[in-house]
């Protein structure tokens, strides 16, 4: 099982360049959503003109499916600066891959519960940290791309752009580096301040 | 004492590299590093180097300190969690250690130890801004610390030779905003290629030292060529180490190259770091051959 929790509304509302396009996912019955919360919150951009429109489906973590949904509001994407999604770790990068020229931003974090993970593709990978990083780093998981999990740019150890620990496999801060310059984004990693993971989990933080 | 300082008054800073023994006899490292290392400013002391366990780097930098040599702590994230790095600041501080390279550290997987638990809890950037709050009195759960705070030169690695150079860049500005005072790069071959690295790196105003490894035989560098990253040694290099297997052999080669590479590069850079992986004893007379001694 897992939670996605909205990200705090003023990070929220920062991610919003311009307008936003929304997506939300229900897909998965194993995942805990805040859809009250995320409703009041969408509704309450979209009266302030900060939205081209919604789009609430399911199962945008499989990409022939997403492609699909994400057509018919082809236009309204095309109008938004930014597109806000509101499902876990997985679904996000999915999108940011299939929109790859555009500014996709993680509305929610996603936590690990015990329990069936919910039934996702195997094109990527959300370990789900708690603290969703994909909107420092272009919509790629440095959790899952890269083999140390490094929060902060890449190690010194890449050659000819594939990881250190396994040479089949392209490094993910490499990725990140190229998807940034590729949305105009690097500056993102020059201004975010440093990161020091958060291994506290779901249960913890909110024991008080 | 820092060498931060010394960068800061305007010192060609010159520092090489020794590794703990793979056991608990410290006399050699001490003995050599005493005899051909005492002329240069200070000693990093490597921490696992390339996964293989050896002894901790903060006992030897003890006993280098004690033997009046400027020890410089490497530090790097694969095998302690947060608690047990800034513990092992402290430990340092406490014995005057106030140099410190912060590094990620290879992957467990890379060394002698293929299947121990790879840590990385903090990583290179995240253990300079560790740093930087302990010395404000903080430690990083956010808890004061107590009597006096320690104050380190704080230092990190930079591979300008690397194919991702734009990638090693942005990490390098992540480490500057992270507190890092100066910069010791990879292993430097290609002057070509490290010289335009220098040329978008000087913007960033803080001192890089040159990173030298004394090329052994043309065996040794096809294999570097092929396994470690940032690392690319032309052939002509190659060629040359290749062309009198003697003179390789006992080093006279190596040292001519290196001492070219150094000269090369010297005006572009604020300092020297050399990687002697065994060849401590001819530090002194590549410094000569490179007009620095
Ligand atoms: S950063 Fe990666 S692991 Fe963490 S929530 Fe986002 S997708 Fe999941
Ligand atoms: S080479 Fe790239 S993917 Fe591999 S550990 Fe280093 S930064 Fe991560």
């Amino acid at each position: 099982m897992l939670i996605t929790q909205l990200k705090d509304r003023e990070i929220i509302e920062s991610l919003i360049c311009g307008k936003a396009f929304v997506i939300n996912c229900h897909g998965c019955k194993e995942v805990f959503f805040d859809e009250k919360g995320a409703n009041e919150l969408q509704k309450e951009l979209m009266e302030a003109g900060k939205l081209t429109g919604i789009l609430t489906t399911d199962y945008i973590c499989n990409p022939e499916n997403m492609k699909l949904r994400l057509e018919r509001y082809a236009k309204q994407i095309e109008e938004a600066d930014t597109v806000l999604v509101f499902s876990c770790g997985v679904g996000v990068q999915t999108v940011s891959e299939y929109l790859a020229d555009k500014r996709v931003c993680a509305a929610c974090d996603t936590f690990a519960l015990p329990g069936y993970q919910g039934v996702t593709p195997l094109e990527y990978d959300c370990d789900q940290c708690g603290e969703c990083y994909l909107n420092l780093t272009g919509g790629i998981c440095p959790i899952t791309a890269c083999s140390k999990s490094l929060v902060n740019g890449q190690c010194g150890g890449a050659k000819d752009g594939k990881c250190e620990v396994n040479h089949d496999m392209e490094c993910g801060w490499e990725r990140i580096q190229r998807r940034l310059a590729q949305v105009g984004r690097l500056d993102v990693l020059k201004k975010c301040p440093v990161q020091v993971r958060n291994y506290a989990t779901y249960k913890d933080i909110n024991k008080e | 004492m820092r060498i931060s300082e010394l960068f800061e008054r305007g010192e060609f800073v010159i520092t090489a590299e020794v590794g703990p023994p793979k056991g608990t006899n410290i006399d050699k490292v001490i003995e050599e590093a005493k005899e051909y290392l005492s002329g240069i400013h200070a000693v990093n002391v490597t921490d696992n180097q390339s996964s293989v366990m050896r002894m901790s780097s903060l006992p030897v930098c003890i006993a280098l300190k004690q033997a009046g040599l400027n020890p410089i702590l490497q530090m790097t994230c694969r095998d302690r969690n947060r608690m047990a790095i800034e513990g092992d600041l402290l430990g340092a501080a406490c014995f005057g250690i106030d140099n410190v390279l912060a590094l990620t550290g290879d992957h467990p997987t890379l060394g002698d130890h293929p299947t121990a638990k790879p840590v990385f809890d903090l990583d290179s950037v995240s253990l300079l801004h560790c740093m930087c709050q302990l010395e404000s009195g903080k430690d990083l759960g956010g808890n004061d610390l107590v009597g006096d705070f320690p104050k380190f030169a704080k230092g990190a690695v930079v591979s300008p030779c690397s194919d991702s150079v734009d990638a090693q860049l942005a990490k390098m500005e992540r480490k500057i905003m992270a507190g890092c005072e100066f910069f010791q790069t990879q292993a430097v071959y290609d002057t070509d290629k490290f010289l335009s690295f220098m040329e978008k790196a000087k913007q960033f105003g803080k001192p890089i030292q040159l990173g030298i490894v004394i090329p052994k035989n043309a065996g040794m560098c096809r294999y570097m060529n092929k396994n470690v990253a940032g690392i690319s040694i032309p052939d002509s290099i190659i060629d040359e180490l290749a062309a009198d297997k003697e003179k390789a052999k006992s080093g006279e080669t190596g040292v001519a190259i290196a001492a070219r590479i150094i000269r090369e590069c010297k005006d572009a850079v604020q300092g020297l770091h050399i990687m002697a992986m065994g060849w401590e004893s001819k530090v002194p007379g590549l410094l000569e051959q490179a007009g620095l001694k």
